[in-house]
């Protein structure tokens, strides 16, 4: 056990991964010499060489299209895009092959790539490095997509990843990245892709989020026991797709309340299909509408009011009592 | 005969007028009019200078991440001053100089690099779009305004701006392509400043140059000394002519160094050496070019001096004045505007539901 970042964490999953599998292959911009941008890959190329660690010229595209070949010859390409704002160039590939060789060639070939790249707000940074696009992914059949919360679950998830035998989009949250540490064991321990935990329990609504916005939803569950005594359930769902919606309906039957959140925009947004599986499984047990809590419609915004677009406690806690009152 | 060569065009110029020790090669010396000679040194004096104050405001945490130009204000400079006012101007996000000659403001900078949305604001007298930050993408938007130009049966031409990495993205191969089918008046411009991020030039592409890539699509290639102001106006107004004239696009490689960082948020110590920034700070495009107008007796030190002390006030002012607006600037409401033409229903009730829920909160806040 040691205290980890989840760039650590990350890094050690990646490094224990490679030792043990000499198909995994890590590829992208800046990933070797310099360590990634946020130094997940850091020391991967000194101890795995340049065979195994790719600086690639600067092309998302390609990026995404090679690992589709080495994945499909039997290799286990990680790849990074340095901003998730710059992944939707590797969209082509991987909604028209990722997703489908496996359908198309009728379970000949599959893809096991796992595409990793920091996504969502709160690092003041430029343009097109704070989106929050989870859904594109989401919405693609054929992919797996997955947004850690902390350390552990990011350093456990990433291991199940690289063994899925389906391509993984796995989102990491550069907010995240050095937020806070967490124990991580030494030994690789994974977690199951397409499963959510109870983070915390209770009986009187249900707080279903997920990556980085985890810790404002634990803090307005904490507010709401401490100040209006209201035992929040909180569920991490830690896969996006596939959606896992057996716990969050299992809680939602015994709250009737619930309120989902995420940084994504609000319309047609993971929240959508959150609540309307809630409205197929749960809709007699609901005790008042269901709120959610997220990103605006707009583009998002620079860093000088990112604050008013990311859902913070005081937002989630509004959309809590919303869904508390009647 | 089953196997023969074909004679495809090989040839890619290379074009430097001032060497790094500013000597003037005579017979290439482009005819500028003193007073552009003068507003150009004073530009490429302010790009710097601006340049630095920028990273010194960022070390004190008065402005966010931002890509400095240091090195490479000959490239973006000297090309762009080639355009006329009413052409196209499309950069990328490492060409301040040129986008200040074109008229932006230093304030517009401060604020956008501080998060201001704002700052990116491109009034309707200049035809510039404003920076693109996805690597490359923005070539093809310059390949579009430049055939429109030319349906709209004028005689404008719109001059695309990129780096070495950007030439790996399939955008730059068909931007390069469709210009060369389409003809378009366009004229990119790679700032080859040998560093993108941590991967070097030499890998990013085996090619010998960049400019030789050009020869694949058809079209013009050259090569440039970056660092020489001369050479890269003197490439570009050729170019501009070029395009203006129906003869089509042109690529102009401008071989440049990044002397700082990538953007602030970047360590170059993890890949490049203290010995190689010093190699090319023996070629910085300044003191060559102020070696020139000196000898032309256009300069002298004293000048030279207040010129920088000129453009010192001038940031200071600029830096104050923006720091001033920016108090006002922070209404978080403005994050609804822009989105549409005309915001949608949808939007309006997530508008009047932000201005609620800050509404309660500040009530909360005065209630305890």
């Amino acid at each position: 056990m040691a205290k980890m970042t989840m760039i650590q964490a990350l890094n050690l999953a990646l490094r224990q991964e490679m030792e043990k599998d000499d198909g995994v292959i890590i590829l992208g911009e800046d990933v070797g010499v310099d360590g990634g941008v946020f130094r997940a890959t850091d020391g991967l190329i000194a101890q795995f060489g340049e065979q195994r660690v790719l600086d690639t010229p600067l092309a998302e595209s390609a990026i995404a299209g090679m690992s589709i070949g080495m994945a499909v010859y039997g290799l286990k390409p990680v790849c990074e895009i340095q901003f998730s704002g710059f992944s939707y160039q590797t969209f082509h590939q991987i909604e028209n092959h990722a997703a489908r060789l496996r359908w198309r060639s009728q379970g000949r070939y599959h893809v096991p790539l796992v595409l990793r790249t920091p996504y969502g707000g709160g690092v003041r940074a430029l343009e097109h490095h704070s989106e929050s696009r989870e859904i594109y992914w989401a919405h693609t059949p054929g992919l797996k997509m997955v947004i850690p919360s902390g350390p552990r679950n990011a350093r456990a998830l990433l291991v199940s990843a690289m063994r899925d035998p389906d391509p993984v989009i796995f989102y990491e949250s550069k907010a995240l990245y050095r937020a806070f540490r967490e124990e991580v064991p030494d030994e690789a321990e994974t977690m199951p892709i397409g499963k959510s935990k109870i983070v915390r329990q209770g009986r009187d609504l249900t707080m279903i989020s997920y990556g980085a916005m985890m810790r404002p939803t634990l803090e307005a569950a904490a507010v709401l026991k401490e100040k209006e005594g209201v035992e929040a359930e909180v569920i991490d769902l830690l896969t996006v797709s596939p959606l896992d919606d057996e716990l969050f309906v299992q809680s939602v039957l015994k709250t009737g309340r619930a309120v989902v959140v995420h940084e994504a925009p609000r319309s047609f947004g993971p929240g959508a299909e959150i609540i309307t599986r809630l409205m197929e499984k749960a809709f007699y047990y609901l005790e008042a509408p269901i709120e959610r809590v997220t990103g605006y419609d707009v583009i998002t915004p620079l860093f000088a009011r990112e604050n008013a677009y990311i859902p913070n406690t005081q937002r989630i806690l509004r959309g809590a009592r919303k869904a508390l009152k009647k | 005969m089953p196997r023969k060569e074909i004679n495809v065009a090989d040839k890619v110029e290379y074009l430097s007028i001032l060497d790094e020790n500013g000597e003037l090669d005579t017979d290439l010396e482009p005819d500028i009019s003193e007073e552009i000679l003068l507003k150009l040194h004073r530009s490429m004096v302010l790009g710097r200078k601006f340049d630095e104050r920028l990273l010194n405001l960022q070390r004190q945490g008065r402005i966010g991440t931002f890509p400095p130009i240091s090195g490479q204000e000959a490239a973006h400079l000297g090309t762009a001053a080639a355009l006329e006012p009413s052409d196209w101007f499309v950069p990328a996000f490492r060409e301040a100089a040129a986008e200040i000659w074109r008229g932006r403001s230093l304030e517009s900078f401060i604020m956008y690099y501080n998060g201001f949305a704002e700052g990116a604001f491109i009034p309707p007298d200049r035809n510039d779009l404003p920076v693109s930050v996805p690597v490359g993408s923005q070539i093809l938007h310059a390949v579009g305004l430049a055939w429109a130009a030319k349906y709209r049966q004028t005689d404008r031409v719109a001059m695309a701006f990129f780096g070495d990495g950007a030439t790996s993205q399939g955008d730059f191969h068909e931007g390069l392509n469709f210009a060369g089918v389409f003809q378009t008046p366009a004229i990119f411009v790679c700032q080859n400043n040998q560093w993108a991020i941590s991967i070097p030039r030499t890998k990013q592409t085996r090619s010998e140059t960049i400019a030789q890539k050009a020869l694949a699509y058809g079209i013009p290639g050259i090569q440039v000394d970056g660092n020489d102001i001369l050479a890269a106006y003197t490439a570009a107004k050729e170019a501009v002519d070029r395009a203006r004239s129906a003869g089509g696009p042109t690529l102009i490689e401008c071989v440049t160094y990044r002397l700082t960082v990538h953007t602030t948020a970047d360590d170059p110590k993890r890949y490049r050496t203290d010995e190689e920034v010093a190699q090319w700070k023996k070629r910085d495009p300044i003191p060559r070019f102020q070696k020139y107008l000196l000898d032309k007796g256009l300069l002298s030190d004293e000048k030279i001096d207040a010129i920088e002390s000129a453009v010192v006030d001038e940031i200071q002012a600029a830096v104050d004045n923006a720091e001033k607006q920016m108090k006002t600037m922070g209404d978080p409401m403005h994050i609804f505007e822009h989105a549409y033409a005309e915001m949608p229903a949808f939007l309006k009730e997530q508008k009047e539901d932000f201005a609620r829920g800050l509404e309660e909160m500040s009530e909360e806040g005065r209630n305890g």
